[in-house]
């Protein structure tokens, strides 16, 4: 050891796989991550304006919970970011890689929409409602079937494929629009027909079906048999080969009941929330939902979390923004990236640590 | 984990509340209404759309003009055109007395809201529905921005003749074909791309225009490449209405001038840009604001005019031709004088003929039921009367010379 020591310096610094690191520890590491992030954040907010770091805090805090009505968006919004993760999360797990939520969530909106622009008035509204669930759970399905197919059958890349789906989806959208709204003006009116019924109050909704579909997805993939396949395909295709699991089904299987929980989504959103619909109407909850499943390592409850928070930070920095008079949203992107980054990088500081080398001095006392 | 997942969780909540305590607690008191109020801007987009900018400097403006601080107005953007506009406008209605929208889509959801707070005053730009609504609190306004992009086609004409007339003044029909980037083919875009191209028409009579449809309000790449693809097609000179810097980058880049629309695009296209028109909403935004100051009632449909300083053109850019300036005094007069009218019917022909009758779509009840008519005669000249029976613009025919491409 002495002898090698002669020859090679030791590096300043070296990374350091961690053993076992404890709960506290993680807890510390992710505060600092986040607590680090908003205050880099609030310091380049004030930067650019004459306000202090603590309207920053406090905007960002009364934009999410300022009022019992910015509650109730706070959580409702939240339920529908987990709800896309639940719909991206199987697909995931299985390594099969859907940036396709958006497309997903919008096409079955559209369904659902279609489902009330064209029976409308003319049928009672409890059948449009369930011709509004079904078509919207199977458009989304379908949806997120044809790249699994494509993938299970002829190996193509489902990230360029679903991704590609989103293009198509928005523009079936766009052009719904333009033979629906024959004014021209490209914005389709609520449509009054169809609208589901608020139980207890209209945020409601969203919330207890989200939580359940959650509750249904942490079972689904920890006990069923199904989940355990999903795991098995996610690790390894030929160990999953090998143990006779029938991969091809797996994959269709799964991306099925993926878009058919980005199907609910989208008929929540038509038919609970905005009864019209929109190119953006997604809400590019497709893509959080990555964010937000990806950052809670996967894990249901833990998305839980992580989509209150990506809503909470998302509904502070609107309050930020008009607090600090930022007319437009440059800001909160750079906000919200340096966030998501700290947290990133704090996932890195779970598994290694950083080992410096030892001063001359203490080497010489020993 | 699952113990990691409890603990994070509870930590997080415990933020949270804490910082809900602290949130809550700072409320602001409850404002005394009269001199002290607070007006509230909602934009479809930031100020990189040159639509909403618009409307934010406008914003900015009146309310310092009216004497309001920073503390008592507020503009929210990127705010789209669904019950994210209501939630934000009931949400602002709770601290708020005037809460003004600026997309076409808020309008639905700014009703659903007037209707909830009786107490707060509703403003909506480029609405349709004030004057059949009936509610006192919801208020539609616009301008005579034809006049404007009239004013602004004039310019284009005498640019065009600059490059390409004869000893006459004379343009050959292939230099005298005019490009324009619209966004929907709807009423709003028609009346202005028709006034645009009757302006240009007033000074190079065999001028032609092909429309092309971005079929969205703000898409810059949708935009800059309609703007090339009309380049291509061989149009000399190109105008938009939509709300990003597509088509002046488009524009500068291949040096074709560019007439702007929503205020000057001359820093970013200083070797091209011609001249642009906008509406100014200061003068509304001031009225509306001296309104609730003073307990007045806010008209249900406010047409902003040159004389009300809302229809506005910028200074010339460096590539306007020489003259422009004297000719769009004397157009300019001439519109407020009455002497000239923009849809004058005998300057231009549909399918042929002379218009003697529009039946136009004013009272919007979503049935696309055209039912007003709007052909009137005044001084001797008959014409269509745009802006006159609501404030947001109606009319939407093709007239003869222009080519529009639904695409």
């Amino acid at each position: 050891m002495k002898k090698n020591k002669s020859i090679q310096k030791e590096p300043f610094v070296r990374i350091v796989k961690r053993d076992n690191i404890k709960l506290p520890k993680i807890i510390l590491i992710y505060s600092i991550a986040i607590v680090g992030g908003l205050l880099l954040s609030g310091l380049i907010s004030v930067l650019f304006s004459e306000k202090g770091i603590g309207d920053f805090f406090q905007s960002l805090f009364t934009g999410a919970f300022g009022s019992e009505r910015k509650f109730w968006l706070l959580l409702q919004d939240t339920s529908l970011l987990l709800g896309t993760s639940m719909a991206l999360l199987p697909a995931f797990k299985m390594k099969f890689w859907n940036l396709g939520g958006n497309g997903q969530i919008l096409v079955s909106c559209l369904s659902a929409i279609a489902c009330m622009f064209y029976l409308g008035g003319k049928v009672s509204d409890s059948v449009i409602i369930l011709l509004m669930f079904f078509a919207s759970v199977i458009a989304g399905a379908l949806w997120a079937v044809i790249p699994a197919i494509f993938k299970a059958k002829f190996n193509t890349n489902e990230s360029l494929f679903t991704l590609m789906m989103n293009y198509i989806a928005t523009g079936l959208v766009s052009l719904c629009i333009t033979i629906w709204v024959k004014s021209g003006s490209g914005v389709l009116a609520p449509i009054a027909y169809g609208n589901i019924p608020e139980i207890g109050n209209k945020y409601l909704l969203p919330i207890i079906l989200f939580v359940l579909i959650t509750v249904f997805m942490y079972i689904y993939l920890r006990s069923a048999k199904h989940g355990y396949e999903i795991s098995v395909v996610g690790e390894s295709i030929n160990t999953a080969k090998y143990v006779g699991i029938k991969v091809d089904k797996v994959i269709i299987r799964t991306m099925l009941l993926s878009g058919a929980i980005a199907g609910l989504v989208g008929f929540i959103l038509a038919g609970s929330i905005n009864h019209t619909i929109s190119t953006a109407s997604a809400n590019n909850m497709g893509f959080t939902g990555i964010m937000a499943t990806w950052l809670a390592s996967f894990n249901p409850l833990l998305i839980m979390l992580t989509s209150f928070f990506i809503t909470f930070i998302s509904k502070g920095m609107v309050e930020v923004r008009k607090t600090f008079m930022f007319t437009n949203d440059s800001i909160s992107n750079i906000v919200v990236g340096i966030v998501y980054f700290a947290i990133i990088i704090c996932s890195f500081f779970i598994n290694y640590k950083l080992v410096f080398r030892k001063k001359e001095k203490e080497e010489i006392k020993k | 984990m699952k113990k990691f997942s409890k603990v994070l969780a509870l930590c997080l909540a415990l933020v949270m509340v804490v910082g809900c305590l602290t949130a809550c607690g700072e409320k602001t008191p409850d404002e005394p209404a009269a001199e002290n109020i607070k007006v509230a801007l909602i934009c479809l987009h930031g100020d990189s759309s040159t639509y909403d900018k618009n409307f934010i400097d406008a914003f900015k403006l009146a309310c310092e003009n009216k004497g309001l601080t920073a503390d008592d107005y507020t503009i929210v953007t990127d705010i789209p055109e669904d019950t994210a506009c209501y939630d934000q406008a009931a949400d602002l209605a709770e601290t708020y007395d005037l809460i003004f929208a600026d997309s076409f889509g808020h309008e639905s959801h700014m009703i659903k809201a007037a209707q909830e707070f009786p107490e707060v005053e509703f403003c909506h730009a480029t609405g349709t529905r004030a004057h059949t609504e009936n509610l006192p609190n919801f208020h539609n306004a616009f301008a005579s921005i034809y006049e404007g992009r009239y004013l602004a086609g004039v310019a284009a004409g005498m640019k065009l003749v600059e490059l390409y007339g004869d000893d006459e003044g004379k343009v050959s029909d292939e230099n005298a074909k005019i490009g324009y980037v619209g966004a929907f083919p709807y009423a709003e875009v028609i009346s202005g791309y028709t006034s645009f191209y009757l302006g240009a028409k007033s000074i190079v009579e065999n001028a032609t225009m092909e429309v092309r449809y971005t079929n969205s309000w703000y898409d810059e790449t949708a935009e800059k490449t309609t703007a090339l693809a009309l380049i291509d097609a061989g149009c000399k000179l190109i105008s938009q209405h939509a709300d990003s810097w597509g088509a002046p980058t488009a524009c500068e880049e291949k040096n074709i001038p560019n007439v702007s629309y929503n205020g000057s695009t001359e820093e970013k296209a200083p070797n091209t840009f011609i001249i642009a028109s906008r509406i100014n909403w200061a003068p509304y935004f001031e009225y509306i604001i001296d309104c609730v100051q003073n307990d007045k009632a806010i008209d249900t449909d406010w047409t902003g005019t040159l004389a009300t300083g809302s229809v506005e053109i910028t200074a010339l850019g460096a590539a306007a031709a020489e003259g422009t300036q004297d000719k769009l005094d004397e157009v300019k007069k001439g519109l407020q004088d009455g002497t000239i009218k923009v849809f004058d019917c005998s300057t231009f022909t549909v399918d042929g003929e002379e218009l003697t009758s529009f039946i136009a779509d004013v009272d919007d009840a979503g049935d696309y039921k055209p039912e007003t008519e709007v052909v009137e005669t005044e001084n001797g000249i008959t014409f269509v009367n745009e802006s006159a029976k609501r404030s947001a613009p109606y009319f939407n025919v093709i007239i003869d010379g222009i080519t529009a491409v639904t695409e």
